[in-house]
């Protein structure tokens, strides 16, 4: 959506102002792992860090968040070409891939333990739980958001010629998948 | 074209649109409203409340600091057991007062007070838009404030005090609830706010971006805003990178405290006991709170200095100097304000080598800095000047900075800060050209704007007399303490009479306590003034200041919607005072070039050709 265009009377350039709003946010969300990032990679080099055992679970988890990602794109692709019986399909897939991601990392968090990581006590132990929860948080943000989709989905409020909140959803979707593999990677590399 | 044909036509449905519900309710006009206007004047007046509350804690500490030996007994029905049996201070007590104190001025009046009233009230007015981005998330943003006041103001009355721990509350101190009275229930409620506060400051920030990047009128290119609207747009760019830092910052903290986590704590006895914390660094929690309080420092500053350009120029009545070169700065400001935090922490044991660079990068910022302060005293350089209350506050602004911020190039010095770091010699720094300087930018704002906010004029003498005895109040107050502080006694210490030789400075203390307490009670003039005003002032015309910017194009009283009609076209930039060959000396921004064939200098004639005059009236 480029170009000029109206909204709510004013003359609007090059993008819509609820996406651009959007990506504002999204870089706040940046920061805010950024700075844990740094957070952790100063705490490792001060020293007293401990080893983490990290638990299979979160390759399938992984696995999933990718999978939810592809089925949020053909939710997407079917709005644009106003497949309404395949976006509220995308879309549902979806929903069920999320939260299976989230069971997933919590029950991952129970391997932690088994491993002897707990929430408290070593800082390297306590960063994963941090970093998982946050971004789960998140996540839960965009399941509300995803089922606010839906609904109006099934209302037939998304199509080609409404493709804002689906755009803003699947923007945010992808994100946080790509958070999660930026995530696992930078654990597995600072280990 | 054809796009500005259509835009016309929606402009003036949506007018039809505006009068069918021209009466709002009470609760939909002024509690939960989503106009700018009105959230701009919510954000003012709970800014007001706030600076009375801090302004008044400092009072109470300044009477401790410059009188030891004083009853306190009178503030006993006010602060009931806070008062010793003696008479005196508590001393924790004390504590708390200083860092409710900062942490007051420093967020609730100098970043939600300036930002949320001047960005709320001035982006939209002055490039031509009708609203915000999104006035739902405007809304949200001051009621997010307004909570985070709340449980701020309520932990001002918990039995155990509000918090103590300084306004950066560093760990261990503040992570460990039994360590003083100031960590505990207290620390906790500051925490929650501050977590509030952030979430409002974030959907503020968005919403300005978002704002002025996608809602500009048309011709209001980005090299034709004023340089209150950059200002504004930097500072909320600052915001939106550096409040997420503080975030993680207090839920590392957060969880520290309530969760038995051990990132900033490590291998620590109290009262004889070991605690069970073990790994952590209390210098990580430094690092990530300096990453955002240092940009803080100019998201409080740099709106008061975006108010302060408009307001010399126009008073002035002469155009910006450097133009180009302010908003150079502006940006240089806010891309070094991310690189230099580490010159708050040079004693904290930190690679000398890392604190030369942070020396170099520090003593940068006085490029821009200069900069802007040259350029300053170059556009008051032979103008016509109006000496209104407004230019007085701004004058007074660019005093402040320059005298506050020739001590930022002492301290920048990692080797000269060993001397000086916690002492009496950083509270007058940065009270001069942080405090004080952004505090005037606030009340320059508030009386230029004045008229366009509430109609009505402000009262000009009171105004003059407010300002000649805060500016010298702030100089008596502040000036000793640079003496105080090269003498080496650090800031936040109850008191210094427990040995003869540390009582040299009784005197000082007692001159700089008399003159904050006039100081504060000069700012009462400006209450009675603007209050008075608000209901009986002279009613305003229609551009009192003769000012060049596009919101006195609106009506006296404007509704939601800012401009009856369409939206006024964008010509020219904000600054064409005393043009030659003009017939007044000051053209507005909507002011055609071809109307004014008499004062366009050649490259200007050339842009003639170019405008779209559809929907322009010629005045003369």
């Amino acid at each position: 959506m480029t170009g000029e265009m109206e909204v709510k009377n004013n003359q609007v350039r090059s993008m819509h102002p609820q996406k651009f709003a959007m990506w504002l946010f999204l870089v706040s969300v940046v920061m805010i792992f950024i700075s844990l990032s740094s957070a952790y990679i100063v705490k490792k080099s001060v020293g007293n860090w401990v080893y983490i055992d990290f638990p299979s679970l979160f390759q399938y988890t992984t696995v999933v968040i990718v999978l939810s990602s592809i089925s949020m794109h053909f939710a997407y692709i079917s709005a644009k070409r106003n497949n309404i019986k395949n976006i509220r399909i995308g879309l549902g897939i979806t929903a069920m891939l999320a939260i299976a991601f989230i069971v997933g990392q919590f029950n991952a968090w129970g391997q932690l333990v088994e491993n002897g990581h707990h929430f408290v006590g070593n800082p390297a132990g306590s960063f994963v739980y941090i970093f998982t929860g946050l971004h789960v948080v998140h996540l839960a943000g965009a399941i509300i958001f995803l089922f606010i989709v839906l609904v109006k989905a099934f209302k037939y409020k998304v199509h080609s010629k409404s493709m804002v909140r689906m755009e803003m959803c699947t923007t945010f979707w992808h994100f946080l998948g790509g958070l999660w593999l930026y995530l696992y990677l930078f654990l597995i590399f600072n280990n | 074209m054809s796009v500005t044909d259509i835009h016309l036509q929606e402009d003036l449905a949506h007018d039809d649109h505006h009068d069918e519900h021209h009466e709002q309710g009470f609760v939909s006009k002024y509690i939960f409203t989503t106009d700018h206007k009105m959230i701009a004047k919510q954000f003012l007046i709970t800014g007001i409340f706030w600076a009375i509350i801090g302004g008044g804690l400092s009072i109470i500490f300044r009477l401790q600091l410059g009188f030891p030996e004083m009853s306190l007994e009178w503030l006993r029905p006010m602060l009931g057991q806070w008062i010793t049996p003696e008479g005196k201070l508590d001393a924790e007590f004390y504590l708390a007062l200083v860092t409710m104190h900062g942490t007051i001025m420093v967020f609730f009046v100098l970043t939600a007070g300036l930002s949320g009233t001047f960005s709320n009230f001035l982006i939209p007015l002055q490039i031509g838009a009708r609203d915000m981005a999104s006035g739902f998330m405007n809304m949200l943003s001051y009621w997010f404030f307004f909570a985070s006041s709340v449980v701020m103001f309520i932990s001002l009355f918990l039995e155990t005090g509000p918090a103590g721990g300084g306004w950066t509350v560093y760990p261990p101190l503040s992570a460990l609830p039994q360590a003083i009275k100031g960590s505990a229930a207290g620390m906790t409620m500051w925490l929650v706010s501050m977590a509030l506060f952030i979430a409002s400051s974030l959907l503020g920030g968005i919403n300005y971006i978002t704002t002025i990047i996608n809602l500009r009128t048309h011709g209001m290119s980005f090299s034709r805003l004023p340089l209150t609207i950059w200002a504004f747009f930097v500072t909320a760019i600052l915001g939106l990178l550096s409040f997420p830092v503080l975030l993680s910052a207090a839920l590392l903290l957060i969880f520290d405290r309530s969760f038995g986590t051990s990132f900033y704590l490590s291998e620590i006895f109290i009262a004889g006991e070991a605690l069970p914390n073990v790994g952590g660094s209390p210098i990580l929690y430094q690092h990530l709170f300096w990453f955002l309080g240092h940009p803080e420092v100019y998201i409080v500053i740099l709106p008061a200095l975006g108010i302060t350009s408009e307001i010399i120029a126009t008073n002035a009545r002469k155009p910006i100097f450097g133009y180009k070169a302010m908003i150079g700065s502006i940006l240089g400001i806010g891309f070094l304000s991310f690189v230099v935090w580490a010159h708050h922490m040079f004693v904290t044991g930190m690679n000398p080598f890392l604190g030369s660079v942070f020396t170099i990068l520090t003593l940068i910022i006085a490029v821009p800095s200069a900069i802007k302060a040259f350029n300053y005293i170059t556009t008051l350089w032979k103008g016509n000047i109006v000496f209104t209350p407004a230019m007085l506050f701004s004058i007074g602004l660019v005093s402040f900075f320059i005298s506050g911020g020739l001590t930022g190039i002492f301290l920048g010095n990692s080797v000269l800060d060993i001397n000086l770091h916690d002492t009496y010699f950083v509270v007058a720094h940065f009270h001069l050209v942080m405090g004080s300087a952004s505090f005037f930018g606030m009340l320059a704002g508030v009386y230029h704007w004045f008229p366009k906010m509430f109609g009505r004029m402000m009262d000009d003498k009171l105004g003059k007399v407010h300002f000649w005895l805060s500016f010298i109040g702030i100089y008596l107050v502040f000036f000793p303490l640079h003496y105080i502080g090269i003498a080496g006694f650090p800031r936040r210490y109850y008191s210094f009479t427990s040995f003869e030789t540390f009582s040299i400075y009784g005197d000082l203390n007692a001159l700089v306590s008399i003159a904050a307490i006039l100081t504060f009670a000069a700012q009462f003039i400006f209450l009675f003034n603007f209050f008075y005003s608000i209901f009986r002032g002279k009613l305003a015309p229609a551009n009192p200041w003769k000012s060049n910017t596009m919101e006195w194009t609106t009506p006296r009283f404007p509704g939601h919607g800012n401009w009856v009609g369409a939206i006024p076209k964008i010509f020219r930039w904000p600054y064409d005072y005393s043009k030659p060959g003009a017939k007044d000396d000051f053209i507005p921004q909507t002011v055609p070039y071809s109307h004014t064939p008499e004062s366009n200098l050649e490259h200007e004639e050339e842009l003639t050709k170019e405008e779209d005059l559809t929907g322009v009236e010629k005045v003369n």
